[in-house]
């Protein structure tokens, strides 16, 4: 049988408590049992980078971590970037270059960029496109996702 | 119905797309977002180890008897079968399997990993069948047969089948006299290649709901560029009536065909009609979506073409076998599309054309971004390339001077419509510095530059359908019903962008209907095809203006004006003879009361519209040849500046270009993003991608070893450009232009790794080793 086990953390701010199987991995808690269905399912195995959330500040794959590991951590998804309505930075460059197309990725570019910029105010075009290698899009090219980020770096 | 020919000041601009505030919150919901509570089941499939077998038993007693397991269907409970163009396919095999992954028997469980383990109790006996893995082969009289029985199979009436053979199509061209042409021809090249199956991959794997009510009803929930194709073809199949199937279909995480028609949604529902009032989930793994899935069929091409000494294309001989897999119901099209477009965008007097459609024991090939025209054009640009090379004459101007052109009869007999070809070419030259051989940027990097141009047609029925419908509101806004699919072109964007224009709102004053639900939204026949803004915009072009003039009629009956003095502009009616003006809001439902009181005119206000082209005509079977094939044709080039390192074969790209003739740029910064995508899609097929079989087996069903372009992979300077030559029925004259970035792309590629290095290879993709061990057989890197 599987074992169940009780978790706190904190995701987007708020403190939860969920009781989760041991085999359940952190996506589909978060898809599953919060609703936080901005979360994307793209391969379950940790190779397209549209379940990216963060976890302690750092961008993981969220297909690719255990629930029961998540106890103490803090959690931010992309319905986690905005605060009453207002767009992050990102989002609003996103939306202005044109970044986004069937959208499925975004959520986990989104989340990728967002760590990036935390991490380095200020990244070179490299940088960028480093930064964002795991997570896949295929219908933008990327050109101007890329543009998005460029555009919000805060001068 | 008059639609007013001045152009609106919306129309070439770009508002932001409508969808997009939703899909960077994580709002936008996707089909497998939707909650179904407690009564959902889960539905896996039992696969098909064998690429050809006869199925001598199937127990499923095992599997039934794991608790928690609730539905077991197979082949013999639904032996009817399905298909787009041909009906060659069952929902579940039924006495054969004739691919590796095909499906052989459903399971839903209260889970997945139960319904999983039922899958592998299920035992199935299989007598193994001697395979097909080449089309060339598989077209011969010596190959086994695939499909005995296909003589039975329904099939549309332009598809011709032959029977006793595994040849599901064969589209014949024939123009001209080709042997005749032969001997007046200054240089003559022949050559073939080998284009290999590619996968779709949209980020978002397929995903369906199925669900019967106690009535037989059934609701679908599909991850879909289809609701009305799979209702139609899905309650066909299963004996429901068409008004009986409801399929909602929420945002489409990436389709590029792969969502279009039929694939694993009859799947569910087969399942589902014995489990009532269950939901049934099926989603896809990734892996599922990379070997089951339908391909982008494989090619093989051999081409002839020949021209006189002053560069005068005469001649082209054309002969395609398509690799169309186990069943061929959507790729019959394909390789008809092949054939009607054989030539690319070249005027050529002479022309023969044979285009197989081979079954063989592969994946099912099915429609992919651009229908064909990526795999023929591969062959075409490159030839064209060589020619030009071996009459002398600049390639450029070779292209320039065999490009077809507004007026030109083409390969079918068509007369085609005016188009901006030429200044197309003369873009992408100019983009990549044509002419002028640049140095490489170290000693050990060889450059070089290609270009090629295409065409593309919608690929559909003759009579495919659009319609739509606007809804005033109370507060003066419109809602606009569509039955097209958002699946990140911009098509919802572009509706309201033609709604607003029409009636004479700003862009902010429109809604769009959503989720797609063929119980409400009005028909459309699929979003293929780069057909939308052109078919689905006519539609909403009529529906505006029916509304907009609902409207006026109203306001002229209570103001006693002219019609024709009155306008709407950002939301507000304006009469440019009395000065009055008067606000959408209220009166677009309420309508506007008389004068004291003595009653009221109007109500609320719908407008509707539909268009359907009605002027495609047959092909005669044996010739190809016809007044008008299809409904136009987008053309357009690709060029590229590339270096190639000697010590590993790696190409880079040093500046990607590419135009295309759209008729009109309803949104410019959409028409771009398009080009961008679609050409960055392109280069992934053309430098990485390749579904590895060996023995019909996917060697390589995982990101890790299929890999597509990344961030990194992203060309460091991208050019875009539009050209405008109208198209005399679209909306505003706007043409498609989804599926055409991509097609000339691996043409353009193989001509400049030619230029850089002489080495012309078979096919993509131009991996580095390859390109690398091509250079150290030539004897380059010495």
């Amino acid at each position: 049988m599987i074992s169940y086990h009780q978790i706190t953390l904190k995701v987007n701010g708020e403190t939860e408590v969920v009781n989760v199987p041991a085999n359940m991995t952190l996506l589909v808690m978060l898809r599953e049992e919060m609703g936080l269905t901005g979360v994307k399912n793209g391969c379950a195995a940790g190779e397209c980078g549209a379940c990216t959330v963060l976890m302690n500040g750092e961008p993981v794959n969220s297909c690719m971590v255990l629930a029961a590991e998540c106890d103490g951590a803090e959690v931010i998804t992309v319905e986690g970037l905005s605060h009453n309505g207002q767009l992050i930075k990102l989002q609003e460059m996103l939306i202005a270059k044109g970044g986004v197309q069937c959208g499925f990725c975004t959520p986990g570019m989104l989340i990728s960029a967002f760590a990036l910029l935390k991490r380095n105010p200020d990244p070179s075009e490299n940088e960028i496109r480093e930064a964002l290698v795991g997570n896949l899009c295929r219908c933008t090219g990327y050109v101007r996702i890329i543009d998005a980020v460029k555009a919000s770096v805060e001068k | 119905m008059a639609v007013t020919d001045k152009m609106p000041e919306l129309i070439g601009k770009s508002p932001l797309r409508v969808d997009v505030h939703g899909k960077v919150t994580g709002a936008a919901i996707y089909t497998d977002d939707i909650q179904f509570g407690k009564n959902l089941l889960y539905a896996r499939v039992k696969r098909s180890p064998h690429p050809h077998a006869l199925i001598k038993k199937i127990d499923t007693s095992k599997a039934e008897a794991l608790p928690g397991v609730k539905v077991i269907v197979t082949g013999k409970d639904y032996p009817q079968r399905i298909g787009l163009y041909l009906k060659d396919k069952n929902i579940f095999a039924t006495d054969r399997v004739r691919f590796v992954g095909e499906a052989v028997a459903g399971v839903a469980a209260v889970n997945e990993e139960i319904a999983e383990k039922a899958c592998e109790l299920i035992e199935v006996e299989y007598e193994l069948l001697e395979p097909v893995f080449d089309s060339i082969y598989g077209a011969s009289p010596d190959a086994p047969l695939i499909h005995p029985d296909m003589g039975d199979y329904e099939v549309a009436n332009f598809i011709f089948p032959k029977p006793g053979t595994n040849i599901s199509n064969h589209f014949k061209a024939r123009k001209g006299d080709v042997d005749r042409a032969w001997k007046d021809c200054a240089a003559i090249v022949e050559k073939s290649f080998h284009i290999p199956q590619v996968q779709h991959v949209p980020i978002e794997p397929h995903i369906a709901i199925a669900k019967t009510d106690d009535n037989g009803r059934v609701t679908l929930w599909a991850s879909s560029q289809s609701p009305f194709a799979q209702r139609n073809l899905i309650a066909k199949t299963l004996g429901i009536s068409e008004s009986d199937m409801r399929v909602i279909a929420p945002y489409v995480g990436g389709g590029f065909g792969c969502k279009a028609g039929v694939t694993m949604e009859a799947m569910p529902v087969a399942i589902a009609l014995k489990a009532k009032g269950h939901p049934v989930k099926m989603r896809f793994t990734r892996e599922e979506e990379f070997y089951t899935n339908f391909v982008r069929q494989g090619l093989k091409i051999k081409l002839k073409v020949g021209c006189d000494k002053d560069g005068n294309m005469l001649a082209m001989e054309n002969t395609m076998y398509w690799d169309g897999g186990a069943s061929t119901e959507y790729g019959v099209n394909i390789t008809r599309a092949g054939g009607y477009s054989s030539t690319g965008p070249f005027d050529i007097p002479n022309v023969k054309t044979d285009s197989f459609c081979v079954y063989t024991n592969h994946p099912i090939g099915g429609a992919y971004r651009g229908f064909g025209m990526s795999e023929l054009h591969t062959g075409i640009g490159q030839v064209m390339d060589e020619l030009a090379e071996k009459i002398g004459m600049d390639k450029v101007e070779f292209l320039k001077r065999n490009s077809i052109q507004g007026g030109d009869i083409n390969v079918t007999g068509m007369k085609m419509h005016p188009i901006g070809l030429q200044e197309c070419i003369d873009k992408v030259a100019k983009g990549i510095n044509w002419g002028v051989k640049e140095k490489a940027s170290s000693d050990n990097k060889l450059r070089g530059k290609g270009i090629a141009i295409s065409w593309k047609a919608p690929a559909m029925p003759p009579n495919a359908g659009s319609s739509a419908f606007i809804e005033m509101n109370e507060d003066g806004t419109a809602t606009v019903n569509v039955g097209g699919q958002e699946i990140g072109q911009g098509a919802f964007t572009v509706a309201a962008q033609i709604a607003a224009a029409t009636i004479g709102l700003p862009m902010e004053d429109i809604r769009i209907a959503g989720p797609l639900d063929t119980q409400y939204s009005p028909y459309e026949w699929q979003t293929v095809a780069s057909r939308l803004t052109w078919s689905m915009g006519n539609a909403v072009r009529f529906a505006a203006a029916d509304a907009r003039r609902q409207i006026l009629e109203m306001v002229a009956e209570a103001w006693d004006e002219d019609v024709d003095d009155l306008d709407i502009i950002n939301g507000i009616v304006v009469s440019y003879r009395s000065e009055k003006e008067m606000s959408l809001k209220n009166i677009a439902v309420y309508g506007i009361p008389k004068e004291d009181d003595q009653g009221w005119i109007g109500g609320p206000v719908v407008g509707q519209g539909s268009f359907m082209p009605s002027y495609v005509t047959g092909l005669d079977p044996e010739t190809g040849q016809g007044p008008r094939a299809v409904v136009h044709y987008t053309t357009g080039a690709q060029g590229f500046d590339i270096e190639i390192d000697k010590d590993t074969g790696k190409i880079e790209i040093l500046k990607a270009v590419t135009a295309f003739d759209v008729g009109r740029a309803l949104n410019p910064e959409l028409v771009k993003a398009q080009m961008e995508g679609g050409m960055m899609q392109g280069i992934s097929s053309a430098i990485f991608e390749e579904i590895i079989l060996e023995e019909g087996v996917m060697q390589n069903p995982s990101f890790v070893d299929y890999r597509i372009a990344t961030t990194v992979d992203v060309p460091r300077v991208m050019e875009t450009y539009f050209v405008e030559v109208p198209q005399d029925d679209g909306p505003f004259g706007a043409r498609g232009i989804g599926e055409h970035p991509m097609t000339p792309t691996i043409a353009a590629l193989g001509n400049a790794i030619y230029d850089a290095t002489g080495i012309r290879l078979e096919g993509p993709p131009f991996l580095p080793e390859k390109v690398y061990l091509a250079m150290k057989d030539a004897g380059i890197l010495d």
